[in-house]
């Protein structure tokens, strides 16, 4: 999911000097708010439990989005806030649980009466559907319409921003292009619908997550009859309890009720709003401002405040009583190339390991509140599976500089040795982290020239092209990865699979190629037991951090500012940001 | 032919020589643009894969790069991508939406790359935003610049003429996003007494609530600009003010209100006009930082984005728009030049 802003440190340094002018602007936060909720206003309100509880129906929610959206369609949506957002209006196979704290880290069914019945060892998978399910115009919503949505997500040219889970692990005929081109063509070998209510998954090999997948967009329900391609956004055909009411591109939409949508086949959506706005290219101070203010309810995109809103925010104790201090499923971190020289000895990477200094890190990406904490593993704690352990422990996080002397001295690289690290231009905590490590490897000699690249082109031309990586020395490569979803599976199999590195570039793990980490992959792709599974996870994390590949920097938090006016808000863990199924107005 | 009528033929004739100009430097503008994204890049060694990765999802494999970089038709000559582009633009284009095929008729600028809407019918929403802001900016700051410009010069060395110049110079040193933020800050969150960012009505649905959206983007982009004038004004009147003619009208017993408005200010005007022409001319084709302010879905703003996004179809749509607006901004200026300054027309 996108979660950088592009760089506006000049609009929020002036944005600091006046909005600091009205410091206390706009909020009162006493325990009976002004909305009549029953829970006190308090900094982390929402974070383990429910802020403002009510039942009551009404109100419009408001939404700005200080971009737009990659697409309203969910078979092309990657975005985790859009994953958030497009409940209200499609229905998936499964869904989180709709609660706060660990509770939505728990799958449910959704369109589906429960989760999967796996078969054949985890390489079938199958669904029943609840029955009465109906679309916005009142027809019915049968299994073939949601066969009809995963497969015209496949088509990448028309949809290429989705993910392509579906694409790789099912079972599709030779020579599938999607349902736009290969008109016609038989796709049971992947997906089967023996009857109106039930899906069968076929799939290429084992794949245990396969509820998660359940999960993602891309399996609500398209009637095909009334897909139009690329213009589908524009208007999707609802399976949720509300829908399109209006939409210009680039500018707003407005959902209203569905009048076709039961609350009786739906257990998981209370749908108390009638309606909700949703503006976009919202400039994000201004976001900040208006929330602030009462004028706005949720800044869509769900990263946290601007870092001008942030310091203002900490310091007013009516603002902060209305913050959210939120930990994401997203690690900030550094690969270390052991392609690129001298790191190909494992001691030089280790010494790396000990040099560095993670308060710094911390800082360079915000700070405790809008950085993150102190990471030691590759896995936040979000994550099950998550076990805490530091295999290259020094004071406070500061780094063991005579450890990493001593390091150097086995790799031998007693004085040091100069390498190259790459970060993203656009994004300036990367910079200051390349900064933090120059600084900090150059008191064990350790040369470090930072190298800026364009974000578009980080990991398909440059740091994540293993040819460009050693011809340029790239030895640290800044890094970042948040989790599809909050499994080990959807967190670790992009960055620690060595198979998804390509020569041609592209991926984001940069560092990691240890065989036995496949191996425990693939264990964990065939493991249904789920507790088993998060066992082979905290295995991979262990590996992957005794081979020193990975400088794990700091598991990523938020700071998010609650509105004024609304019930319900808490923070959906899987998303690390407001749920915003829930929400109500008073 | 007569003197009028001979003189109708020179205008005439004037105007089409510099329309003709203006669809010349339309094209070479198109051409540039389409060179600094395509052949500037290939030149550096791009592949259309490379480029198409920018308008790829994160987990794109190799194979949809491709059908990307297929379907956004780089595998074709920059030429031909240039030709198929400018075929649009006067005969329309099909394009595949996967499930239809859309017909894009002209002028069809493409469709973008990142939405994958057509460009000219979001360029044609979002002009009356920034028409709107241009407009009423400009009269603002031409009416005030202009005022405070002449009074100035008049009571040049007075409290008033120190002060007004100091606060120019304030108007022109601050950066838009400063005092508009400051603006939306204390105004519209603080005390409510301008809307707040973002909110606009088009003049259509209700004229009033049109202007009190658009009042503090207005005064803060006119502050900045009537800054500019007033100086401008005042340097230019100080100039015409002591020519001989004007003591000569004065002689002659003329009130010094005409004087002042038919004499001096006429003869200062000439390069006001041709600094508003200009200006007006910039803004019409997207006030950015204005926009990217108030959060106001202009052109300015729709530029912005597709640069961040190297959207080329956006970039090309939005860049000639506001070049065809500096280019008949100009063109109107210079015509009326002949009224506003009679020795233009001998």
């Amino acid at each position: 999911m996108r979660t950088g802003r592009p760089a506006r440190v000049v609009i929020a340094a002036v944005a600091t000097l006046g909005l600091a002018a009205c410091a206390g602007g706009g909020g009162s936060s006493s325990s009976s708010s002004s909305s009549g909720g029953t829970t006190k206003a308090a900094f982390n309100a929402a974070v383990k439990g429910v802020f403002n509880p009510s039942d009551k129906k009404g109100g419009i929610v408001k939404f700005a989005d200080e971009g737009e959206p990659d697409s309203t369609d969910p078979g092309d949506t990657y975005y985790g806030y859009m994953w958030d957002f497009i409940r209200l209006y499609t229905r998936s196979l499964t869904m989180f649980t709709v609660a706060p704290g660990d509770k939505s880290n728990k799958l449910v069914g959704d369109l589906a009466e429960g989760l999967g019945q796996a078969s054949d060892g985890g390489k079938t998978w199958t669904y029943k559907l609840r029955s009465g399910l109906k679309f916005e115009d009142g027809t019915a919503i049968t299994s073939k319409d949601v066969k009809y949505g995963i497969e015209r997500s496949t088509d990448k040219a028309t949809f290429p921003d989705g993910p392509t889970y579906y694409d790789s692990l099912l079972n599709w005929p030779k020579g599938w292009a999607g349902p736009y081109k290969s008109k016609g063509m038989n796709t049971d070998s992947a997906i089967s619908t023996p009857d109106d209510l039930t899906i069968v998954f076929h799939l290429k090999a084992p794949f245990s997550g396969f509820d998660y997948l359940a999960m993602t967009p891309q399996s609500a329900p398209v009637p095909q009859a009334k897909d139009t391609g690329a213009k589908y956004k524009e208007h999707v055909v609802s399976s949720g309890p509300y829908m399109f009411d209006t939409y210009q591109s680039g500018k707003s939409f407005t959902l209203k009720r569905n009048p076709n949508w039961s609350a009786a086949t739906d257990p998981n959506r209370k749908a108390l709003p009638d309606g909700y706005e949703y503006d976009m290219n919202v400039n994000s101070d201004d976001i900040d401002n208006r929330i602030a203010a009462g004028d706005l309810d949720i800044a869509a995109v769900g990263t946290g405040v601007t870092p001008a809103t942030q310091s203002r925010v900490l310091s007013d104790p009516t603002l902060k009583a209305r913050a959210d201090n939120a930990t994401l499923a997203r690690l900030w971190y550094t690969s270390i190339n052991p392609t690129v020289k001298p790191f190909d000895n494992i001691n030089c990477r280790i010494a790396v390991e000990y040099a560095m200094d993670r308060t710094s890190y911390q800082t360079a990406y915000g700070g405790p509140f809008a950085g993150g904490d102190l990471a030691t593993t590759l896995l936040p704690p979000v994550i099950p599976g998550y076990k805490k352990f530091d295999d290259y422990p020094s004071q406070g996080g500061k780094g063991d500089l005579a450890k990493a002397k001593e390091y150097l001295g086995k790799c031998g690289q007693p004085n040091g040795f100069s390498t190259n690290i790459s970060f993203r231009n656009e994004r300036p905590k990367e910079k200051a982290t390349a900064e933090a490590w120059q600084q900090q490897l150059a008191k064990v000699g350790i040369k470090v020239t930072p190298k800026g690249y364009s974000k578009k082109d980080y990991f398909s031309t440059y740091a994540g092209n293993p040819p460009y990586v050693v011809k340029n020395d790239l030895g640290l490569v800044v890094n970042g990865w948040g989790a599809d979803w909050n499994d080990g599976y959807g967190f670790l199999s992009q960055i620690t699979d060595s198979r998804v590195i390509r020569d041609t570039g592209g991926s984001s793990n940069t560092s990691v190629r240890i065989p036995e980490v496949d191996q425990l992959l693939d264990q964990a792709a065939n493991e249904l037991n789920v507790e088993k599974r998060n066992a082979i996870w905290g295995e991979i994390d262990k590996k992957v951090m005794d081979q020193a590949v990975i400088y794990p920097g700091v598991y990523a938090k938020s700071l998010l500012l609650r509105g004024k006016a609304l019930t319900n808000v808490f923070v959906n863990q899987q998303f690390g940001m407001y749920d915003y199924v829930s929400l109500g107005k008073p | 032919m007569s003197g009028p009528a001979v003189t109708a033929a020179i205008v005439v004739t004037y105007i089409l020589r510099r329309l003709i100009a203006a669809v010349v430097l339309l094209l070479v503008v198109s051409m540039v643009v389409f060179a600094i994204f395509y052949l500037f890049p290939r030149w550096a060694g791009a592949t259309p894969e490379t480029l198409a990765t920018r308008y790829v999802g994160r987990s794109a494999t190799a194979a949809t790069v491709k059908q990307t970089a297929q379907s956004l038709g780089f595998y074709d000559p920059v030429w031909l991508q240039y030709w198929h582009w400018l075929k649009a633009v006067f005969v329309g284009q099909d394009y595949n939406m996967g499930a239809e095929v859309e017909h894009c008729p002209a002028p069809c600028f493409g469709f973008s790359f990142q939405s994958k809407s057509p460009v000219w019918p979001d360029i044609v929403n979002r002009a009356p935003v920034t028409f709107s802001l241009a407009a009423g900016a400009s009269i603002l700051w031409l009416f005030a610049g202009v005022a405070t410009g002449v009074v100035s010069a008049l009571r040049r060395g007075s409290f008033f003429d120190r002060a007004a110049m100091s606060v120019a110079l304030g108007g022109v040193s601050l950066p838009i996003f400063f005092t508009g933020l400051i603006g939306l800050a204390f105004f519209s969150y603080k005390i409510p007494v301008f809307a707040s960012g973002g909110s606009y009505t088009p003049i259509t649905h209700n004229p009033l609530t049109w202007a009190y959206d658009l009042l503090l983007p207005w005064i803060t982009l006119a502050f900045l600009f009537s800054a500019q004038y007033a100086r401008l004004t005042r340097a230019g009147m100080l100039e015409t003010m002591n020519e001989d003619y004007i003591r000569t009208a004065r002689a002659k017993g003329l009130p010094e209100r005409a004087v002042v408005v038919r004499h001096g200010l006429r003869g200062a005007l000439t390069p006001i006009l041709t600094i508003f022409g200009l200006d007006l001319g910039l803004l019409l084709g997207g006030a950015v930082l204005t926009e990217k302010t108030f959060s106001l879905n202009g052109l300015g703003k729709y530029t912005v984005d597709a640069i961040e996004n190297q959207d080329l179809p956006r970039i090309l749509g939005v860049t000639l728009v506001a070049a065809f607006f500096i280019v008949m901004a100009n063109l109107v200026v210079d015509l009326l030049y002949a009224v506003v300054d009679p020795r233009v027309r001998r």
